[in-house]
């Protein structure tokens, strides 16, 4: 049974038709990536789950039931990491589970679970302007999943970083995804971090946005070990070529 | 990772020192000019005779220096919990600061030298004219520093608070309180200044003891002498209460003394 599902989904902001017919659907334990060029929409489809904006068409229904305001399925991590600068690191983890109505010691004792597999153990106390990019990222990511709702949305958390560090942190999150299997939905536009990561991938249009393809990812996990397999070479490049020649993106 | 806070023992003294020094040479050129001119001390009194006459009128001076610290303390609090007050209120309610705003605006384009003696006119000779002087003053630069300081939050950290199921209320506890520290501490220390000088501008204007009534005697009685002495104590009680409010800022946005680890 789908988890979350769109039917048909649209919205005009003004007079900006921004996205025009969005249907997808995300399954328990499964990972979902969005993919399209800058612009598309993609992040305001988060928007619409996080309850930061209405849909004007269509049907949104998380667990069967229609999507209503204030329901809390949904543990969204923005692009950049949004700690606040004036909480100790360990503070920032716990202020999901405080918001959720959790006294701050079983949060922190919550968190403190966490700390090792996200390599933050030696920084709890520290500010956020004394870590690293990486480091950040990965305390904004715990911070996500600690809260435990059923959907974790990811507004590019890895676009910020370095080449390098992105791709050692891919590799990491595919550990911890292997591990706890959260059902994500990854909002990119990079066509190699969706292929790496995903189970099946949908790619928008430009605006107004709607899905011109879903693609699954067939390819044996874990993926980001090993040299690059040729069945992923060629489904990246089949969705490069999507990317390039169809969402009708004029330069 | 850390990054230590970049302080050594004994640097403050050396960043202090020009500041000493250039205080110190003022001071010695103003006394050699005074005895080299020779010029009345009617006209411009020494900093040696200024501080001989501090010393020789400690007790009526210290008798003075209390109920203006009172006013400006008793001024200054209450015109930071009306400024919390209706910052939150303003924050809250658009309409009732679209309202408001101006009326506050307004309140600043009162020139105090006629304000001030119509509040003492209402309110007498006692604290109360003295402390709402003192408010009038101060308000306005607090609230709209806590005002700018609730608009500049992230947008992206307000969003997560929302996402995560947050109200109104606890994005305003969690997020624009919060973000809005660094802009009070700024209102906090201007505002601190304005403080002293209305409270003795409102003494001056009539009250029955206080740093301005010493200016104001000293003043009648042909006294420069005096006036300076009671200046340099409030200069010092303005210093003084500038340094508490620099120090609560260290203390409470230590955060922001961090380097960027990145």
């Amino acid at each position: 049974m789908s988890i979350l599902e769109m039917k048909n989904v649209g919205v005009t902001l003004g007079n900006t038709a921004v996205l025009d017919d969005i249907s997808m659907r995300v399954a328990e334990g499964e990972f979902i990536s969005i993919l399209g060029p800058s612009g598309a929409g993609k992040s305001t489809i988060f928007r619409l789950l996080t309850g930061a904006l209405q849909h004007d068409r269509g049907a949104i229904t998380c667990n069967g039931r229609p999507l209503a305001q204030n329901q809390q399925g949904f543990a969204f991590m923005p692009q950049r990491d949004a700690l606040m600068p004036w909480r100790r690191i360990l503070d920032n983890l716990t202020l999901g589970l405080e918001v959720q109505g959790m006294t701050r010691k079983d949060a922190r004792d919550r968190v403190m679970l966490f700390l090792h597999d996200f390599g933050l153990i030696g920084f709890e106390q520290h500010y956020p302007a004394q870590l690293s990019g990486g480091m950040r990222q990965r305390a904004a990511l715990l911070r996500t999943v600690v809260q435990a709702r059923p959907v974790q949305l990811l507004d590019e958390p890895f676009g910020a970083l370095d080449a390098l560090t992105r791709t050692r942190m891919q590799k990491w999150f595919e550990e911890r995804w292997r591990d706890a299997r959260w059902t994500t939905v990854l909002v990119t536009h990079d066509v190699r971090e969706a292929v790496a990561l995903s189970d099946r991938i949908y790619v928008l249009s430009c605006r107004p946005a709607c899905v011109i393809a879903e693609v699954a990812v067939p390819t044996a996990r874990p993926r980001m070990d090993r040299a690059i397999t040729a069945e992923a070479h060629a489904l990246e490049a089949h969705l490069l070529d999507i990317l390039l020649n169809q969402t009708g993106d004029q330069i | 990772m850390q990054r230590p806070l970049p302080r050594r023992p004994g640097e403050g003294l050396t960043r202090g020192f020009p500041a000493v020094l250039s205080l110190v040479s003022a001071f010695a050129i103003w006394e050699l000019y005074v005895r080299v001119s020779g010029i009345s001390p009617l006209v411009l009194p020494a900093p040696s005779r200024v501080l001989d006459q501090m010393v020789l009128n400690r007790a009526i001076l210290w008798h003075n220096t209390v109920p203006t610290v009172k006013a400006t303390l008793a001024g200054f609090s209450l015109s930071l919990t009306v400024a919390f007050v209706f910052s939150v209120v303003l924050d809250f309610t658009p309409r009732v600061r679209r309202a408001l705003l101006p009326i506050f605006v307004v309140s600043q384009t009162l020139p105090l030298v006629a304000i001030a003696p119509l509040v003492v006119l209402w309110f007498g000779f006692d604290l109360t004219p003295k402390i709402l002087l003192v408010t009038l003053v101060t308000f306005f630069p607090m609230l709209v520093a806590l005002l700018d300081g609730y608009a500049a939050t992230d947008p992206e950290i307000e969003d997560l608070l929302r996402a995560m199921g947050a109200s109104r209320r606890t994005v305003f506890r969690r997020a624009r309180l919060p973000s809005a520290m660094p802009y009070f501490f700024a209102g906090l220390r201007i505002s601190i200044t304005y403080a002293v000088v209305a409270a003795i501008f409102a003494e001056y204007v009539g009250a029955r003891a206080g740093l301005g009534i010493v200016i104001l005697n000293a003043k009648n009685s042909f006294r420069p002498d005096l006036v300076l002495a009671a200046v340099v104590i409030s200069s010092a009680l303005t210093l003084v209460l500038f340094a508490i409010t620099a120090l609560l800022q260290r203390i409470f946005l230590r955060w922001r003394d961090l380097g960027d680890g990145r």
